[in-house]
């Protein structure tokens, strides 16, 4: 079923960005290979100006990927008219094995990019570009697991088929197929806002420790980085059993989809926007401290460092805010108390 | 201010053409003097005054900008201290045609993304100085020659550069225009603004506000005055 | 980050200014470009507008019809029938219902005769659709003869006129009495023509339709789901069909933004030449061109968008209509109801945008890695 527009565009920028990074990959070959800074020759000039080309290719492959997993989540919502059975994206993504997958790889290849980005930006910052040969033997392990992503999702499209009537006539041929699994399973609601707050919590106070120590240590930057993806994990969580059902004021509807729906507002992208943005840079001050030693990033890993964990904090902050204000607008009561 | 040792500058390199512009090249730049380079076409004075300027790199040899070794610099951090320290006026003034006097002056202010009201102010003052404020608003295409060369000086000013670099500044104006130039080269570097100028005329090399003439040939300093 | 915005904000003044200098040439790719998303965008409005009437036709129509089948044609539903079906749990009610076309010679359109469930006019009379009314100039109270199948010359008198709104649904249609009806078509007593049954919970259509099958095994169920997912997946794919044809179009799109982006004229590489030397790094060139390109994208994309807009619904899409409507899947003749939907737009993006960006990155980077010092070797 791929003559669906949405889905030749997602193939679309997709075949786009394996292209993209599989054009890099010769090339970062010859960095790692030929690279020497001290050198004025014109080869390395020539070097130096092309990872200005991958630094934006990668720039592009990052937004490419953000609106790729917005556009796959909104057709998903779409094309579940067209399963038996399917309600909302969480259905249409269960017909078959990749639909879940395919999102989650997308997922992490969006955040594998930022974090490529921020060690991409730190290099940059340094005069004599200290992690070139890092970065590109880190474009490398990039390449083959975006080729992977995209192949999981062509997967996932070949694999649809419409229950449609097939010939002029009605016909109830899908009598035998079971029935889609509409529902995702879920934390109980009690657990789960417990869970959600407390590593929110944590994380921000992570993230502000971090960044009161001025960027510096160790410690608290690999504690943020995993804090923020324990907090992603516990807000997709969160949002799956109890904020989506406030948002949809409905006791049973476990769906962290249909929230980005124009029928309730388009919420959701109130709510993963930050989420989104807060874990990228919280993942992203793991990703650039292995290389706070280094003496020419002594100052500038530090300085960015904090900076992201500004970014985080204020994030985290905002997601939990906007999932709190959405339990308050609700009239459905969950928890007695 | 700028110190050379031992520079040397290939085109073409490791092909057939290969051509070194300079080869072995010793020569410091003081703060706040004027100095030329004198020479035929060919010796080498532009492909110097790119390398002062880290418009490009060396191939071979060593640049220090008040004692850091900037020679091995990626383009990024070269273009940073152009921007902060060196002003440039060319021989064909490279002003962008279609913009208005004032716009080409903020141009290299731009990358700084300093407040507009400011930059504004200062391009005034130096439209003012160079007695061009009544050409402000005027597409640079409709100035004379004479105009454009002051337009051009304003522009390498507008970040106030430790150091302003002329390449045959002369060399496109008349006599009498070239004399109005030298005038207010005189001026800046009465205000102690180093300036470091190449050119083959006689008028520039020969004046008074020189103080130091170097003589290139083939890539290589053979006098020093 | 505010010293980043100010410097967006003079890169954009730079690359607005640098636009409007070099109009002719940015005029021809603006062109193409538009005409692009104009043709893309009208493929997406149509089809979609297309889907929602559908839907819209459907919405009203109950959640199960049962037709009976002889010799695997659909045939009149016998008395008693009906009462066959018994009673099954999750259905509210069972009707059996009376309707046919008839082709009018006189305007050479199908009507559809029918008789409401509710409401119907006393015999002798009809309440005609808006369409009716325009052809054959008909107001209330006026008399209208039509010639039946059988020869005989039947006159009505219009009790009422449909109202506007509900076009599609009613244009064409002419609902009578039980009694004209019969008498009109010939229609043996007793027979009806299907019968319709509604079901309040989605969840539970598929057991009834079961059921039915299994109690009445030359019935033939038809689900209002089902039909609408079909039509839903029929228009997709006469979309995605003319979508992947035009990706030819798409593709020499971009070779073109590709060859227009990379063969940049002597004067603009000298200006690039001139903005490296005085002090602007190649990330700075790369940003003005990036901005470049998203004005041209923008511009072009809600030219286009909005033409196609026009096109689709002021002018009912006669370019593309006849391709993406096909034969019979919904009245020939009707008004779209403007409708926008962010899916749409989002992957109208997709196909525009996105391969202009790729197309143009290379030569971007190609020309803002100019030597600085080209503008004084030249």
């Amino acid at each position: 079923m791929l003559f669906q527009p949405a889905i030749i565009a997602l193939l679309l920028a997709s075949a786009l960005c394996v292209l993209a990074l599989a054009a890099s990959a010769p090339f970062a070959v010859e960095v790692i290979r030929r690279w020497d800074i001290r050198s004025g020759s014109e080869r390395q000039l020539q070097l130096e100006r092309r990872t200005y080309l991958f630094s934006t290719l990668l720039s592009f492959v990052l937004l490419l990927q953000l609106a790729a997993v917005l556009l796959f989540v909104f057709n998903a919502e779409k094309m579940s008219g067209m399963f038996v059975g399917a309600m909302c994206a969480v259905g249409t993504l269960n017909v078959n094995a990749f639909g879940f997958p395919a999102l989650n790889a997308k997922i992490a290849v969006f955040f594998l990019a930022a974090m490529w980005l921020a060690i991409n930006h730190v290099d940059s910052c340094a005069r004599d570009y200290p992690l070139v040969r890092i970065k590109y033997a880190l474009l490398l392990v990039l390449a083959p697991l975006l080729a992977g992503s995209a192949w999981v999702e062509l997967q996932y499209f070949l694999d649809l088929k419409a229950d449609v009537i097939t010939s002029c006539c009605g016909s109830l041929f899908s009598e035998g197929s079971p029935t889609l699994a509409a529902e995702a399973s879920s934390l109980k609601p009690l657990p789960a806002i417990w869970l959600f707050y407390a590593t929110l919590g944590t994380t921000i106070a992570l993230a502000a420790w971090h960044g009161w120590r001025g960027g510096r240590g160790n410690v608290s930057a690999y504690a943020l980085a995993t804090a923020s993806a324990l907090a992603f994990a516990a807000t997709i969580a969160g949002i799956l059993s109890f904020v989506s059902l406030y948002v949809y004021e409905h006791p049973n509807h476990h769906c962290p989809f249909c929230i980005l729906k124009p029928e309730y507002g388009y919420q959701g992208y109130l709510l993963y926007l930050p989420l989104f943005v807060a874990t990228a840079a919280g993942l992203a001050v793991g990703a650039v401290q292995p290389f706070a030693g280094r003496e020419s990033l002594r100052g500038i890993v530090p300085a960015f460092s904090r900076h992201l964990a500004a970014v985080a904090a204020n994030a985290f902050a905002l997601t939990a805010a906007i999932a709190t204000a959405m339990i308050w607008q609700s009239r459905l009561i969950l928890l007695e108390n | 201010m700028i110190e050379l040792s031992a520079i040397r500058k290939a085109f073409n390199q490791g092909r057939e053409n290969e051509f070194w512009a300079l080869d072995g090249i010793d020569l410091h730049i003081e703060a706040q003097k004027v100095t030329a380079l004198r020479g035929p076409s060919g010796s080498g004075k532009t492909t110097l005054l790119t390398l002062v300027g880290c418009l490009a790199r060396p191939t071979e040899g060593r640049v220090r900008l008040a004692g850091e070794d900037i020679s091995g610099l990626p383009e990024r951090f070269l273009t940073e201290i152009r921007r902060r320290r060196f002003g440039f006026v060319f021989q064909q003034f490279n002003l962008i045609k279609g913009l208005s006097a004032l716009d080409n002056i903020i141009l290299p202010a731009y990358p700084t993304g300093q407040p507009r009201k400011q930059l504004l102010e200062r391009a005034e003052e130096l439209l003012a100085r160079l007695k061009l404020g009544h050409r402000r608003a005027a597409k640079v295409e409709w100035l004379s020659g004479g105009e454009q060369q002051r337009v051009a000086i304003c522009r390498a000013l507008i970040n106030d550069p430790e150091l302003l670099i002329a390449d045959e500044p002369t060399a496109n104006l008349d006599s009498h225009l070239a004399r109005e130039f030298m005038a207010i080269l005189e001026a800046l570097a009465g205000d102690g603004r180093s300036i470091l100028l190449s050119s083959h005329d006689p008028l520039v090399t020969g004046s008074e506000v020189v103080d130091r003439l170097v003589e290139m040939r083939d890539g290589r300093i053979v006098d020093d005055r | 980050m505010k010293l980043w915005l100010a410097r967006q904000r003079y890169l954009i003044d730079f690359t607005l200014a640098s636009l409007a200098r070099r109009k002719t040439r940015n005029l021809g790719l603006l062109f193409v470009y538009t005409v692009l998303v104009f043709m893309l965008a009208s493929v997406t409005l149509y089809s979609h507008a297309l889907r929602q009437e559908a839907a819209r036709v459907l919405a009203n129509s109950p959640e199960v019809i049962v037709q009976r089948m002889v010799a695997g044609r659909h045939d009149l539903i016998p008395p008693g029938y009906i009462e066959k079906i018994g009673r099954i749990r999750g259905v509210q009610t069972r009707e059996a219902r009376l309707w046919g076309y008839y082709y009018d010679a006189v305007t050479k359109a199908n009507y559809t005769f029918m008789v409401p469930a509710q409401g119907a006019p006393a015999g002798g009379e009809i309440i005609v659709g808006p369409a009716l009314e325009r052809s054959r100039g008909l107001a209330k109270n006026n008399g209208i003869s039509f010639r039946s199948y059988s020869g005989k010359l039947h006159t009505f008198v219009v009790a009422d006129v449909l109202p506007q709104a509900s076009e599609l649904v009613s244009a064409d249609l002419v609902l009578m009495s039980d009694e004209s009806f019969r008498a009109f078509f010939d229609y043996p007593a007793g027979h009806y023509t299907d019968i319709a049954l509604s079901v309040a919970n989605p969840l539970e259509v598929r057991n009834v339709a079961l059921k039915l099958a299994a109690a009445l095994p030359d019935a033939r169920p038809i689900l209002r789901e089902e039909v609408l997912r079909t039509y839903a997946s029929i228009f997709d794919w006469r979309e995605g069909i003319v979508l992947a044809l035009l990706s030819a179009a798409i593709l020499a799109f971009g070779i073109l933004a590709w060859d227009k982006a990379s063969g940049l004229s002597a004067e603009e590489k000298r200006e690039i030449g001139i903005l490296k030397a005085i002090g602007w790094e190649t990330g700075d060139v790369i940003s003005m061109k990036f901005w470049e390109g998203l004005l041209v994208s923008l511009t072009a994309f809600l030219l286009g968008f909005v033409a196609a807009y026009a096109h689709v619904f002021h002018f009912a899409a006669s370019l593309f209509g006849p391709v993406l409507k096909g034969w019979a899947v919904l009245y020939p003749r009707f008004q779209l109801t403007p409708q926008i939907d962010g899916l749409q737009v989002a992957t109208l993006f997709f196909f525009t945008v996105v391969p202009y960006a790729a197309a143009v990155l290379v030569p971007i980077w190609k020309a803002a890695i100019t030597d600085p010092d080209s503008v004084m070797r030249g």
